[in-house]
């Protein structure tokens, strides 16, 4: 039974990120969704400590990229260098040839190189001198980006935040927790110590269950009940797309597997909608809302029978 | 303001519905027209096809102007219900030709929908209804898609009948209970009733014959017990006794409310259902007893008040064994013997050695038929043609006839004897549908036979076809012509297959005239009878349909609305529980799901948690799980939100 391991990773992972359940939630639901993560947060609030967790729980294997303004896409994807032995190039794969990458404050570098990441992801395959290369299979990326630090930085257009299933923020710990933090032992040591939670295959069995989560008619009434509102809302300028639409549900699925669910609920939907669409819908007005904000007004706005 | 344009797909329904609309109504229409029609459509969906515009308004009006001559000249009229149809069958063609917007397009809905009504004005029988049902399927069809958006062909036609099967109840209600008046509910035009086969009331050489060409049923009978052996079933129709050379004509008579004799002996008992003939004469067995309704003319026929214009019920009882005319008139009994001067002199001849050879003006019948017998006279639908005296050339030269030309013979033979003797014609025979039982008559039974009157004993029926064709009598037409080829293909013995079918199609046909078409004021009286309204007028009539009407609106309401899905049950538990947690003071957010708006209540009122919590779990499951219509759980969930009654 595929859920009870997803409550086993769910307790894992809380024991190492402390105070975060939700975020730590959102995070794993994010991935067994098989999307891609967005953390906007400042910075020293547990952004890699978090990624470093889930990679090491999952059993993934794990690479973390600092992204600088000097990068250029072939210290991601890997370069061609001429071997003289052979008499011929040979790829170098990059560091993009891992299970899961931490890209870490994605904003500090050029737009060309975080585009050379942005495809990767989309495709899960790279392309270079003429020859793809397929990425690993799981590939999940994990961004990082602080918003309060936008001297010098070069932050993800609109277009490409739609690549990201999520975003979520952490946020400072609230005081017991981060009593608890202050007290304890350092949390890579504590992450070194903790063996990964997931054996062989079984991170492919919760993939293939979340897929698997039953999503009913009035289910998918009320998901098209949100997007149509999201359209014809004077609240927001763009609606959400028939993608987020379809991002909306996956990560629904996933939400109702972490909580042990075989079909989908409107709470399960409502639970990733402030992650899945708040970086999707665009704010409409003078004053511009905040988008957690923005996504409590979709949800007030569709009535549930 | 423009009306928007129309699309593609409302085009092609809307070419649809006006070619479902006016094809039937190619039997009637004349064959200039029918290609006009056709052209025109033709033209519209090669211009839709390639999309290109419409043509010009003045093209049109010159069409239209044209198309106005050609009707014209067709009919030599434009007033009347033919070149009314036709005119407007080639407007309704026209008119699509400038449909360009939705206005334009419900115009030739409502044409369309004139156009099928039309057809009633030729035929009511079951095909004609058929084919107008399905003209409106498909007129609807084109309704719907000019509301709201495109869909399959096949989805817009399963919705047009949806909605035209919901209509079924309130036409049975309106068909049942709508005031009927006797006869056609408005004054036709004069040209209204045309083209019908049937005998008529004159006979001239070879008419009989065409009338057996065609196998349409003339009428049916429903007999209260046996019908009559083969032998016995003569149905009299027009009586002919002035003769002019060539032709025979009614001869002059009288007609009463009672008949001129006083039945006696047993009876026939019988409902016979007669095709419109146009004519005033009915069709019965001899002789039939005074009925209502009807009149009696002084030869004995059974006549209507009126032209028999729709098809007609008549409940007859017939004593075949009536004397009739024992004191016939002086007038009625001369005209029986004229002959028109210098006419068929050898049968004349004939007729003054038969009367020398007789002793009694009784022994002539018998003595005539025994010199057919023996003139070898040969029975054939198409004899050879005759020369200048039918009957001589007959009698004498060919040989060869039909039961009229025995008939016409074997009365001059008699006149020119000295024995008053007239032409009756009329059906003979007729067969017993398999399947409903019903006694079938058709125009191919059409008979000519003699009746011969002889003092003491009255008019008497004989009928030399038989001394020649016996089998004619016995078996029908089918049984004494050697050659079954001429006939009509319903008619002939040798395709057992076809009968059957024929059989089972004219039983379904019968009671569609029973049920549907005969459906009179006196049915709808007897109908109102049996449900307690004896004499209903027809403001209690409109007032019963109204309220019919209104229930089955209702019920059709009712049944739409529970129709939303059995499911629906679920939310309205779940309104109730939600509406007794709001009496509490914790009402539901709009937004909020079962699971969360369970576990708030859990918070705020940990008495009612395990309960609501327990209610709406069963609620999510029912709602968004697999098990939407596990039946158990929808009456646990029912069971437990009525028990619920928080304080």
């Amino acid at each position: 039974m595929p859920t009870h391991i997803a409550t086993r990773l769910i307790e894992a992972a809380s024991r190492i990120i402390l105070g975060k359940d939700e975020a730590v939630r959102l995070a794993l639901a994010c991935i067994l969704a098989r999307g891609h993560l967005l953390l906007e947060d400042m910075p020293g609030v547990g952004k890699t400590t978090l990624a470093h967790a889930l990679a090491h729980l999952l059993g993934l294997k794990f690479q973390r990229i600092q992204f600088t303004s000097d990068m250029l896409p072939a210290d991601i994807l890997g370069v061609s260098v001429f071997d003289q032995r052979d008499g011929a190039f040979r790829f170098h794969p990059g560091p993009v040839f891992s299970e899961m990458i931490l890209a870490d404050e994605i904003n500090r570098a050029t737009p060309k190189a975080q585009s050379a990441l942005l495809e990767a992801m989309e495709e899960r395959q790279i392309s270079a001198e003429g020859r793809t290369y397929p990425l690993p299979a799981p590939f999940f990326v994990i961004a990082t980006q602080n918003p309060a630090d936008q001297i010098g930085t070069f932050p993800l257009p609109e277009s490409q935040l739609d690549r990201f299933l999520m975003r979520i923020s952490l946020g400072y710990p609230d005081p017991a927790s981060e009593r608890a933090l202050l007290a304890g032992e350092d949390r890579r040591e504590m992450l070194a110590r903790q063996p990964p939670v997931l054996a062989a295959g079984e991170l492919d069995t919760l993939l293939t269950a979340s897929r698997r989560i039953h999503v009913g008619p009035r289910l998918l009434d009320y998901v098209q009940a949100l997007l149509a509102r999201s359209r014809e809302s004077s609240d927001f300028s763009t609606g959400l797309s028939p993608r987020a639409g379809l991002a909306l549900l996956s990560a629904a699925r996933a939400w109702a597997l972490l909580a042990a669910r075989d079909h989908v609920l409107p709470e399960d939907v409502q639970a990733v909608l402030p992650a899945v669409a708040g970086h999707r819908l665009r704010p409409a007005g003078e004053t511009p809302l905040r988008p957690d904000e923005l996504t409590r007004r979709l949800r007030d706005a569709v009535p549930l029978p | 303001m423009t009306e928007p344009r129309l699309r593609p797909d409302q085009s092609a329904w809307l070419l649809v519905c006006t070619i479902l609309s006016l094809a039937p109504h190619a039997g009637h229409l004349p064959l200039s027209l029918i290609g006009a029609c056709s052209l025109l459509l033709g033209w519209r969906g090669l211009l839709a096809h390639q999309g290109r515009p419409l043509p010009h308004r003045f093209l049109l009006l010159a069409l239209a102007a044209s198309l106005v001559a050609l009707v014209a000249v067709e009919f030599q009229r434009l007033f009347g219900k033919e070149p009314g149809i036709a005119l407007l069958a080639g407007l309704l063609s026209i008119k699509l030709l400038e449909t360009r917007d939705i206005r334009d397009a419900r115009t030739v809905i409502l044409l369309s929908f004139f156009m099928q009504m039309g057809l009633f004005l030729y035929q009511q029988n079951m095909g004609v209804a058929a084919l107008a049902l399905a003209g409106s399927v498909a007129t609807v069809a084109a309704l719907l898609s000019l509301e709201g958006r495109a869909d399959t062909p096949r989805a817009r036609t399963l919705a047009a009948a949806r909605l035209v099967l919901q209509g079924l109840p309130l036409m049975a209600v309106l068909f049942i209970l709508f005031p009927r008046i006797q006869g056609p509910l408005w004054g036709l035009p004069a040209d209204a009733y045309t083209h019908r086969t049937g005998l008529s009331d004159s006979m001239a050489p070879g008419d009989v014959a065409r009338v057996s060409e065609s196998g349409a049923i003339a009428f049916r009978a429903r007999f209260e017990g046996d019908p009559p052996p083969p032998a016995e079933r003569y149905w009299r129709g027009p009586v002919l006794s002035d003769f002019d050379g060539r032709t025979w004509r009614q001869g002059r008579r009288s007609v009463a409310e009672a008949p001129a004799y006083r039945s006696q002996g047993p009876a026939y008992t019988y409902t016979l259902t007669l095709e419109p003939h146009n004519q005033r004469w009915l069709l019965a067995l001899d002789f039939p007893a005074t009925a209502p309704g009807l009149r009696y003319s002084s030869d004995f026929q059974l006549l209507a008040q009126a032209p028999v214009h729709a098809r007609q019920r008549l409940d007859l009882v017939s004593h075949p064994g009536t004397p009739v005319g024992l004191d016939e008139r002086e007038a009625v009994l001369s005209q029986a013997l004229e002959l028109p001067s210098g006419s068929n002199p050898r049968t004349r001849a004939l007729g003054a050695r038969l009367r020398a050879e007789a002793r009694a003006n009784s022994d002539i019948p018998a003595l005539a038929i025994a010199h057919f017998r023996a003139s070898g006279l040969a029975y054939t639908l198409d004899p050879l043609p005759f020369g200048r005296d039918d009957v001589d050339s007959f009698l004498f030269d060919t040989r060869q006839g039909f039961c009229e030309h025995f008939a016409a013979a074997f009365v001059v033979t008699l006149r020119a004897a000295g024995v008053p003797a007239r032409v009756v014609t009329g059906y003979q025979g007729g067969e017993i549908n398999a399947v409903d039982g019903s006694f079938v008559v058709r125009q191919s039974d059409a008979h000519a036979w003699a009746e011969v009157w002889l003092a003491g004993k009255g008019w008497q029926r004989i009928d030399p076809t038989a001394a020649s064709a016996p089998r004619r009598i016995d078996g029908g037409l089918a049984g004494a012509l050697p050659d079954m080829n001429r006939l009509p293909l319903l008619v002939r013995n040798d395709l057992p297959w076809l009968r059957t079918l024929r059989d089972n199609l004219e039983a379904i046909d019968n009671r569609w005239n029973q049920w549907v078409l005969g459906y009179n004021p006196a049915r709808q009286q007897a109908l109102l009878s049996a449900l307690g309204l004896a004499q209903a007028d027809w403001t209690t009539l409109i007032a019963l349909m109204a309220a019919a009407g209104t229930l089955v609106a209702g019920l059709l309401a009712a049944w739409a609305l529970r129709q939303r899905s059995p499911a629906d049950a679920i939310d309205r538990d779940w309104a109730r529980f939600c509406q007794r947690l709001a009496a509490i003071g914790l009402p539901r957010e709009t937004w909020e799901g079962p699971l969360d708006y369970a576990g708030r209540i859990g918070h705020q009122r940990p008495d009612l948690g395990s309960t609501v919590v327990a209610i709406a779990t069963d609620y999510a499951a029912l709602r968004y799980g697999m098990a939407s219509t596990d039946p158990l759980a929808r009456r646990r969930l029912h069971q437990s939100i009525k028990n619920f009654r928080p304080r």
